[in-house]
């Protein structure tokens, strides 16, 4: 990335992780390319089992056990407590380095279901303030005060009695407000989502989306968002990763993947979401389901569920061709000799509403 | 309490058994706000005779002798053969109450249920029940955790078939399953493996199987596509249209997914705390919302579209701020089969 002004936070290359299963090997991640830059929201899309969440457990050094890195690194830059800018590769880091120095601290979480992050013993200002005694030494007293501004901030009124409160005291979206305060607590400066709205309501889902895209630009981190919910995509992200079966078959930014997509999974992925304008025609589904990542993958592993699959897609797995400076994708029907294939004609007209901006809102 | 208005209304009903008293309810009074109005069949068409009529219904939960759960509290509407009829909400609403309580997985506090020509509100006979369990079926939210992962898929799918005695003999039960597989776009050699085998798309298509091998006349299928992915969701979606199609059964979706409802619903009905708050065609609820809560969920609706998304805010609804009182509205009818719950200064102050 050419850019001087961007700033890269972590540097993913060439990820591959394998899963010992009871039944056999199991190729979650296959070589994986990411960059993330500060001040920027990175969204991963995919279905589930495609490895979007494999690999950023893998860049907070939290897989499961039964996980093996098979190649590859995550650099991390970080500013260390003596002000000096440091990188390290978060593959090669012991378990307690991490936990010291990264886990909570500099990178921090946010996941699906904001009961399972709680502790329903413990009252959330307590958990709030965890973090900043052990990471920042900070004094209770401090940490609390810091803790009640962190949940006023994450827009819960009446924060200093919510302190006091337990988790199963709180509705499921003051939960996931809780669970981000959580997360700010040590002033992070990466911040991943995995999934944080997924088991939300619809009207609170957006609250929670306002509140993540305020505290980015807010606080000028970067936020890598994990979904599958291209709405969401369209709502935050800059740059855009569609993920399948363990690789990143298209990158760019917002507005390259939804105003010209390339690769025939993103095509099926915008047709297949019910577009609010459009009369009840039929929905586009993909056919087929994902592929078993327990089978080696030959070829493209999207070429069996693909209608426009040329023969090479069969045989060997296509390299990312770049399309412009920030978009890229991995699919033969960019090669300069494979036939010249459109796009479905729904997508097109649908994008052509997009752009001409006649959407407004039901 | 607040009688005025509701207790005038209620007079013209009394002659119906909507104040049949179930039990459960500690206090009598709200049993008589029994908000429905007018007989919906006045105002909905009348050259269909409606599958599925509910009246009133209320499903309360005693916690404690103090507090009482008004999950459901006086909801009416209708369903007729054929349609999709789509019931969003967000969670804690009582959409998913009132399709276990239609289906009798609870008891209705109050309220009257009728589903062709059965009253199935209070205690139900043997042959009732019987009919009741054929005749309406249901598709469950977690395809995983619905399917008994001690059973093979074909014993799942025929296991209503069994209980009922709907075949002859050992040939026809086998080819039932089979044609069923087929018909959800699984292989009859299915049949024999277990649910853990299945992805979950495949797992809905079980559970889909087992509702319609019965060939219900309704189908309440509850959440049953959120738990899958995008491109699975549309697959589902599809082969449940298909099926309607080829069987004309009548489907109650139950959804949070605005989208997904608008694109697969006839009609849709608007839950918020218990009361139906807005009820009509797709078109409707979609071009001419009234109520504040409609409004902020279709304003809540992500589109795929980063020109209009990264601009855009929801709206918020909070009927404390806003002063609405549920008890006080009556369904207000607007036209059609568009029918709002408000008060009639509330009715004026939202279509401004």
């Amino acid at each position: 990335m050419e850019n001087q002004t961007r700033k890269k936070v972590m540097e993913i290359r060439n990820l591959s992780i394998t899963f010992r299963t009871a039944v056999g090997p199991v190729h979650a991640i296959r070589g994986v390319d990411l960059d993330m830059h500060r001040g920027e929201t990175v969204a991963i899309v995919g279905e589930s089992g495609s490895g979007k969440s494999v690999t950023m457990k893998a860049a907070m050094g939290i897989m499961d056990k039964n996980g093996q890195v098979d190649s590859g690194t995550i650099f991390y830059t970080y500013l260390s407590d003596d002000k000096t800018e440091k990188t390290v590769d978060i593959l090669q880091m012991k378990k307690k380095e991490l936990r010291r120095h990264i886990n909570g601290k500099r990178i921090a979480m946010i996941f699906q279901d904001p009961m399972t992050s709680l502790d329903p013993t413990m009252m959330i200002g307590r958990q709030i303030i965890e973090g900043m005694l052990w990471h920042k030494r900070a004094t209770r007293k401090a940490a609390w005060g810091k803790a009640v501004k962190l949940l006023e901030e994450a827009g819960i009124d009446d924060a200093e009695k919510r302190m006091k409160n337990y988790p199963h005291q709180l509705s499921g979206g003051m939960r996931q407000r809780v669970v981000i305060a959580i997360a700010l607590a040590c002033d992070p400066d990466l911040l991943i989502c995995d999934e944080p709205t997924t088991a939300l309501d619809v009207t609170i889902q957006a609250k929670i989306l306002e509140l993540i895209q305020r505290i980015q630009k807010e606080r000028n981190i970067c936020v890598i968002y994990i979904t599958h919910d291209l709405g969401v995509v369209a709502k935050i992200a800059d740059y855009v990763n569609v993920m399948y079966a363990g690789r990143i078959i298209e990158k760019g930014t917002v507005d390259e993947i939804f105003f010209d997509p390339r690769h025939p999974y993103t095509w099926g992925l915008l047709s297949a979401m019910p577009d609010m304008d459009m009369s009840n025609e039929r929905l586009f589904a993909i056919p087929g389901s994902p592929p078993n990542l327990l089978h080696d993958i030959q070829g493209d592993a999207f070429a069996p569920r693909n209608p426009f699959a040329l023969n090479i897609d069969k045989r060997l797995e296509p390299p990312m061709f770049r399309i412009s400076k920030t978009h890229f994708a991995a699919t033969w029907l960019l090669d300069p000799r494979a036939p010249k294939v459109e796009m479905p004609e729904i997508l097109k007209n649908r994008i052509q509403a997009m752009r001409e901006g006649e959407i407004g809102h039901g | 309490m607040d009688n005025c208005e509701p207790l005038l209304k209620v007079q013209g009903l009394s002659s119906e058994p909507l104040l049949e008293v179930q039990g459960l309810s500690s206090e009598p009074l709200v049993e008589v706000q029994g908000l429905s109005s007018e007989p919906l069949v006045e105002v909905q068409d009348l050259r269909r005779e409606p599958l599925l009529k509910v009246q009133g219904l209320k499903q309360h939960f005693v916690m404690n002798g103090h507090f009482t759960v008004k999950a459901v509290d006086g909801v009416d509407f209708v369903i007729y053969p054929g349609e999709t009829y789509g019931l969003v909400g967000e969670s804690g609403s009582g959409k998913s109450t009132i399709g276990r309580s239609l289906i009798r997985l609870y008891k209705p506090t109050g309220g009257k249920i009728e589903f062709s020509g059965m009253d199935i509100s209070g205690k139900m006979d043997k042959s009732t029940t019987s009919r009741l369990r054929i005749e309406m079926q249901m598709i469950f939210q977690d395809p995983m955790a619905c399917l008994n992962p001690r059973k093979k898929v074909g014993e799942i799918i025929a296991q209503g078939l069994d209980i009922h005695h709907l075949y002859q003999s050992r040939a026809e039960r086998k080819e039932k399953v089979a044609q069923m597989l087929k018909k959800v776009g699984l292989s009859p050699e299915h049949a024999d493996r277990y649910p853990h085998q299945f992805s979950g798309g495949q797992r809905q298509r079980v559970g889909i199987a087992r509702a319609l091998i019965m060939n219900p006349k309704l189908v309440i299928a509850d959440e049953c596509i959120s738990a899958l992915d995008v491109s699975i969701q549309a697959q589902v979606v599809s082969l449940m249209q298909d099926l309607q199609a080829e069987t004309g059964t009548t489907y109650l979706f139950i959804a949070h997914d605005l989208s997904m409802v608008k694109y697969i619903s006839n009609r849709i009905g608007v839950m918020h705390m218990g009361h139906l708050v807005e009820t009509g065609t797709t078109e409707e609820i979609f071009s001419n919302a009234i109520h504040p809560y409609t409004k902020s969920l279709l304003s809540a609706i992500h589109r795929p579209n980063p020109k209009s998304e990264r601009v855009r805010v929801a709206l918020s609804y909070d009927y404390k701020e806003q002063g609405v009182d549920y008890h006080k509205g009556i369904q207000q009818h607007l036209g059609g089969s568009h029918l709002v719950l408000a008060t009639a200064e509330e009715l004026v102050k939202w279509t401004q």
